[in-house]
């Protein structure tokens, strides 16, 4: 899997601001919002089936978090420390390649 | 030199905003309050004042521009009551929230069923949990006075709170007194340009304001909201302080009238102050050993000067312009919180008076006086009294 992009700003928050209470809660440093992984909020899963994909872009493009990247073939992968769930990637797939399933933690 | 100008209480605290130099004012017009902003426009119109005037469609845009302009890190006043200030009771929280040091001047009126436009506290002592400070005058100079005061305290990095300044409406926002305007340079000097240390909005150092706070931070958030107000004792002491030094008038968190030997005590905030102090002075004619004090700061509650009130006391009796339906006035179960744990208290009773605009008369005050004097001999009285009732309507 891809490593999250965003995992040098993680580190800089953990290590510049750490959990320290600011005055009115004011967060300093941009994009630190991804040291809240929201993976936890899900219910069913994307699973991806590889033969089917297309590589329309179509997931990637419309995925809110955004928890889809594309690998080095341009297929796309899915981020599971942020993807909430919600399912608008299979909804869209025009080839059914993502099916959501139900997750057992 | 200081200028002395007779004027209503709404301008005295238009003066004290054009005195205060805010970058932003957002308000909306309500009655009693409508000549506040209109007289900050006025000033803005004659080139006397340097603000962003925001026309807004209701008070909870005007305290929402204030919550934006605070936010970017402008000085930002408003004015409203009543109604209005219930119409921004959510934005209210969030102004406390967000520490931003935004003053709100309150021409004190009743709030609706019925509609009433007149005097009583019940707008602003609805708001005590929002986390904004509670100041309240006793006349037109204690009102552009404690909106200076008010700033100071806010701005403090200490408290960092936003603050609310009560005058009741009629009897003081419509009243003209005389009033002494401070020159510019000493309020320059006091105040100071506001130059926010911990925010705001500056590309070149983007912040997040206002973000979801989780189960995991959101207690401590609010526990920084309380350490704030509680900080705010000892800030507001030491701007009274200054303001002594500058301005050559005191305040305090209580004030006291002939309280040393005083058996029965009665504690008010605001105009009726000034009402108590003349009344007081008939009684003790009539050798009635009685007291009276007024309450200037309501949040932070000023406990420890609350306890030195209380121990003077043998009936401390609290006459308030405001009801918690199903327990009693909010002074009198902010006192009962104050004084549970004393070992030696005084009988603590509650008189709701003057509602909507009721007159406070003379012959209120004997009544409050004879149920205390009763209280004071040991008969059962009732905790709660409603003075002047007309019950022959009931």
């Amino acid at each position: 899997m891809a490593e999250s992009p965003f995992k040098a700003d993680i580190e800089k928050v953990q290590k510049e601001y750490g959990e320290k209470m600011t005055p009115g809660a004011i967060v300093y440093i941009p994009g630190s919002s991804v040291v809240n992984k929201t993976g936890g909020w899900r219910v069913f899963m994307p699973k991806f089936d590889k033969d089917k994909c297309i590589r329309c872009f179509m997931c990637y493009t419309l995925c809110p978090e955004p928890a889809i990247y594309l690998d080095e073939e341009s297929y796309p992968v899915f981020d599971y420390e942020y993807c909430k769930g919600c399912g608008i990637c299979a909804n869209e797939c025009p080839t059914k390649a993502i099916e959501m399933v139900r997750e057992t933690k | 030199m200081p200028m002395r100008k007779v004027m209503k209480c709404n301008e005295a605290a238009a003066w004290a905003a054009k005195l205060a130099k805010p970058k932003v004012v957002a308000a909306f017009p309500i009655t009693p309050s409508t000549l506040v902003p209109e007289k900050i426009s006025e000033f803005i119109a004659d080139g006397e004042m340097d603000a962003e005037f925001i026309k807004v469609e209701s008070e909870h845009s005007a305290i929402s521009a204030c919550v934006g302009a605070s936010a970017a890190g402008v000085r930002a006043f408003t004015a409203t009551a009543s109604q209005g200030l219930a119409l921004m009771h959510e934005v209210l929280f969030i102004a406390a929230g967000m520490r931003l040091p935004i003053v709100i001047a309150i021409g004190n009126r009743s709030l609706s069923a019925p509609i009433n436009i007149w005097n009583d506290w019940q707008d602003s002592i609805s708001e005590r949990d929002t986390g904004w400070m509670q100041f309240y005058a006793e006349n037109n100079q204690e009102a552009l006075d404690l909106i200076l005061i008010a700033f100071k305290v806010a701005e403090n990095e200490r408290v960092l709170l936003p603050a609310m300044v009560g005058f009741d409406a009629f009897i003081l926002t419509h009243t003209v007194e005389p009033v002494e305007i401070p020159d510019q340079e000493v309020v320059d000097e006091f105040l100071g340009e506001y130059v926010p240390k911990h925010a705001y909005l500056d590309p070149a150092k983007p912040i997040t304001q206002g973000a979801l706070g989780f189960p995991a931070h959101y207690m401590e958030v609010r526990y920084t909201v309380w350490e704030a107000m509680e900080n705010a004792r000892q800030v507001i002491e030491e701007v009274f302080d200054e303001f002594e030094k500058k301005f050559g008038r005191r305040y305090y968190m209580i004030e006291e009238y002939k309280t040393d030997d005083a058996e029965i005590i009665l504690l008010t905030m605001g105009s009726l102050a000034g009402t108590l102090k003349d009344f007081v002075d008939k009684k003790r004619e009539e050798g009635v050993k009685i007291g009276a004090a007024k309450m200037t700061v309501y949040r932070p509650f000023p406990i420890e000067e609350f306890r030195a009130l209380a121990k003077k006391a043998k009936v401390l009796a609290i006459l308030e312009k405001d009801i918690s339906f199903g327990i009693s006035g909010a002074v009198f179960a902010d006192a009962g919180r104050v004084l549970v744990n004393e070992k030696e208290k005084p009988i603590l009773l509650d008189f709701i008076i003057g509602l909507g605009g009721r007159d406070v008369t003379f012959e209120n005050l004997e009544e409050v006086v004879e149920i205390s004097k009763k209280a004071l001999v040991g008969e059962k009285v009732e905790e709660v009294n409603w003075i002047g009732l007309r019950k022959e309507i009931l």
